[in-house]
């Protein structure tokens, strides 16, 4: 009898499919090779539920994988095979990490028996990627599947998301077997924040008053109100008690820019008036966000005067790096919600006319220094200034919802962090913590693919759009019409120009950059290039490319040596900021 | 800077002891000392790992984030015994060794093996105690040294399971279990 005979009998890669099916994946990123064929021999059969999308470079799988979580808040799924299909994907994984993106990376490993051996295309990826990932699993017994995958999603998108990584040995794949789909996790050291929800009630009430007591109360908000979809708590809380609201590169779009009490972005790019009020603030409720060095600049110096308050998922982010007076472990959701319903049972209305004032001297701050005129200002040195496509963009965004912008690492990151209207959340998408160059193409590739109703700008620099301009392949492969690349060339990788400019004498070591003509290479790859060298023509280039049923690259050739100001030189205290050339 | 004590549970699994010290490594914890065995739980080891760190409030919540770490808590400033055990070897004239067999066994030390000219004696006691054990017996001839690091348990009826789920004690109360591999 044939031990086919059995209808349950799976093959290892089939279990795969389905535990993938299970998890509710519909598209995957990859790249095939020897030890993850079994897998890929097996997703042909359910081909018609899961979707794979063939890049060219593991990290643009990796990255794609990335967009596609970024602009969903599903978990994103990348492949690739052992040895150097593995180790390609560290850097997503390693950005997912510090993004806490959901992620699980599927790579394939050499048959059990040749583990440990040096063997072809065997790299020890587990080993390698302990300290950048959630947790990560070595699959040789076949039976551990059904359970191990289960465990993977489960971690990847519990408590703070983050990435997780499945290493499967071939024998693994190709193994027979009747799985066991009702197999418990067993995750016994494993308990997302929920944990701690005990001391709830007493952090709340000391939060609750420090806030009602202080006098110039500042809200700091990050990723955590994305991720947990806390945006209208967030605005709830702000507009009840009138606390003016800070956000982080992250937390852009947690609140309207327009709202009154959006003050914009802090740290070594911040505004003026945003590092000055968190200079002066009393009490500080963050939100959400790890006090991340671009943020607080030198952390003894920052906040100087403030109590804090710590809202996060994660217990180790408490303290870790400013002293915090209430650290509440939580999904940030519940505590704004129990926050403001604790605050509209008490006394608010004594320190109204002090928040008044309070609100009037940033505002203050905020006329005299007029963030975004200092660009409008600047000396114009060339036809196209950067600031001319961001305010051709915003002019082409205003009245639309359609669209999501996925940015790179670098000047132009900042420059579309400050300058670009921001009203809603998981419409800013960048990488933040570990800032990886090359991920804005590939990233928006995945989002586009999570989203076809709206349009992925990609805002890169031509250095970073060098490292991953690959991935123009796979997005003409894959027809997607819904990607839209505004590449700010300048000749440099600017940001550390800009650096070699305002500290190192202007000694450009290893900057200067020639790149090829980006409209050509678009052609190339059949997606239409444009070429834009002047401000007046910004405009239609992007109504252009917006109406252009394709993919289009728009290769902006902006001033040389425009600068990102204001600027907090690294390790100084936030206040301490060069505002103009 | 001070030391802290720390006990953590961990899931018994292949790498898990990787894991643990690549985070403090990475972290920049420096360990004075880590020992690790199987528990009474089965599936489940017990570690006391002792940390230099002014502060270990972030080496316990990193390692608790740890998904094979079931849990972890500083016994540096509770109630518990704490132990280390050592096994030194002494070589030393035949006349010499003679007096000193008396003389560690009056110490506290046990003799296991005694050879012409050499012997290997083993230590238990609290950590300060072995210290002082070993500079006793440095100029008497120690050529080998092999400790095994601090030992710590809790004083009271309650084990420290640091939550250990239901399905790991009641395995641990008695019933039949298969051996895991480590």
């Amino acid at each position: 009898m044939s031990r086919d005979a059995n209808p349950s009998m799976r093959t290892g890669a089939q279990i795969m499919c389905e535990a993938l099916i299970r998890e509710g994946v519909s598209v995957m990123f990859g790249i095939p090779g020897g030890c993850i064929m079994p897998f890929y021999h097996a997703m042909y059969e359910y081909r018609s539920s899961l979707r794979h999308v063939l890049c060219r470079h593991e990290q643009g799988a990796g990255h794609a994988a990335e967009g596609y979580a970024r602009a969903t808040g599903q978990v994103g799924v990348c492949i690739g095979t052992s040895g150097p299909g593995a180790t390609n994907l560290i850097t997503p994984i390693a950005d997912a990490w510090m993004d806490g993106t959901p992620l699980v990376a599927i790579t394939g490993q050499v048959p059990s028996s040749l583990l440990g051996t040096d063997a072809f295309q065997e790299t020890d990826i587990t080993g390698i990627t302990v300290p950048i990932t959630k947790h990560n699993f070595l699959v040789s017994d076949p039976r551990e599947l059904t359970r191990v995958f289960r465990e993977a999603f489960h971690i990847a998108r519990t408590g703070r998301p983050g990435p997780v990584l499945i290493d499967i040995t071939k024998d693994a794949q190709l193994a027979r077997l009747v799985p066991d789909w009702d197999v418990a996790m067993d995750l016994p050291g494993y308990h997302p924040a929920s944990r701690k929800s005990a001391v709830l009630p007493t952090a709340i009430a000391e939060a609750v008053r420090l806030l009602q007591e202080a006098e110039r109360p500042l809200i700091l908000a990050g990723n955590g109100v994305i991720q947990g979809a806390a945006t209208n708590e967030l605005r709830a809380l702000a507009e009840q008690t009138g606390i003016p609201v800070v956000t982080t590169l992250q937390g852009l779009g947690a609140m309207p820019h327009d709202h009154p009490l959006t003050l914009g972005m802090p740290g070594m790019h911040g505004w003026v008036h945003v590092n000055k009020a968190i200079q002066l603030c009393d009490v500080l409720l963050n939100v959400g966000t790890r006090f991340d060095d671009r943020v607080t600049g030198k952390a003894s110096t920052f906040a100087p005067h403030a109590k804090v308050i710590h809202i996060d998922i994660d217990a180790a982010e408490i303290g870790k790096l400013v002293h915090t007076d209430v650290g509440i472990v939580s999904d940030c959701k519940p505590v704004l919600e129990a926050i403001a319903s604790a605050m509209l049972a008490g006394s608010t209305a004594t320190r109204t006319t002090t928040r008044t004032a309070w609100c009037d001297s940033i505002a203050a701050m905020r006329d005299k220094h007029q963030p975004r005129q200092a660009y409008a200002r600047r000396e114009r040195t060339a036809p196209l200034m950067p600031h001319d496509v961001f305010d051709a963009m915003n002019a082409a965004f205003r009245h639309r919802q359609d669209w999501r912008v996925v940015t790179d690492v670098g000047q132009h990151q900042m420059w579309a962090a400050q300058l670009l209207d921001w009203s809603r959340p998981r419409t800013h998408i960048t990488s933040g913590g570990a800032g990886t160059m090359g991920f804005s193409l590939p990233a928006a590739m995945g989002a586009a693919i999570a989203d076809p109703e709206r349009t992925m700008w990609v805002v890169v620099g031509d250095g970073g759009f060098q490292m991953t301009a690959c991935e123009l392949a796979t997005i003409a492969q894959e027809g997607l019409t819904n990607v839209k690349v505004a590449v700010i060339n300048n000749g440099y990788p600017g940001m550390v120009r800009q650096w070699q400019q305002l500290f190192e004498g202007r000694r450009y070591s290893g900057t200067p950059l020639t790149g090829p003509d980006f409209a050509k290479l678009a052609d190339a790859h059949g997606i239409r290039g444009m070429t834009v060298d002047s401000a007046d023509d910004a405009p239609a280039a992007i109504a252009a490319a917006w109406a252009h049923d394709g993919c289009v690259v728009i290769d902006f050739r902006v001033e040389r040596e425009a600068n990102v100001f204001p600027m907090v030189p690294a390790g100084r205290a936030i206040g301490e900021m060069l505002v103009a050339e | 800077m001070s030391q802290h004590t720390l006990i953590a549970m961990l899931q018994d699994r292949p790498g898990v002891l990787h894991r643990t010290v690549t985070l403090l490594r990475r972290r920049g914890f420096n360990i004075a000392s880590l020992a690790v065995g199987r528990s009474e739980v089965p599936g489940i080891s017990r570690m006391t790992l002792v940390v230099d760190a002014s502060d270990a409030t972030q080496v316990v919540s990193q390692l608790d984030r740890l998904v094979e770490v079931i849990g972890v808590t500083d016994v540096t400033t509770e109630d518990s015994v704490q132990r280390e055990t050592a096994l030194a070897k002494i070589v030393a004239p035949p006349s010499r060794l003679a007096q000193l067999v008396d003389i560690v066994v009056e110490k506290g030390a046990r003799v296991l093996h005694v050879g012409d000219d050499e012997m290997i004696v083993e230590i238990t006691d609290t950590p300060e105690r072995v210290e002082h054990f070993i500079s006793f017996i440095r100029p008497e001839g120690l050529t080998e040294l092999m400790r095994t690091g601090r030992l710590a348990m809790m004083r009271g009826r309650t084990p420290t399971r640091l939550e250990a789920p239901a399905h790991y004690r009641d395995q641990a109360d008695g019933a039949p279990h298969e051996e895991v591999a480590a």
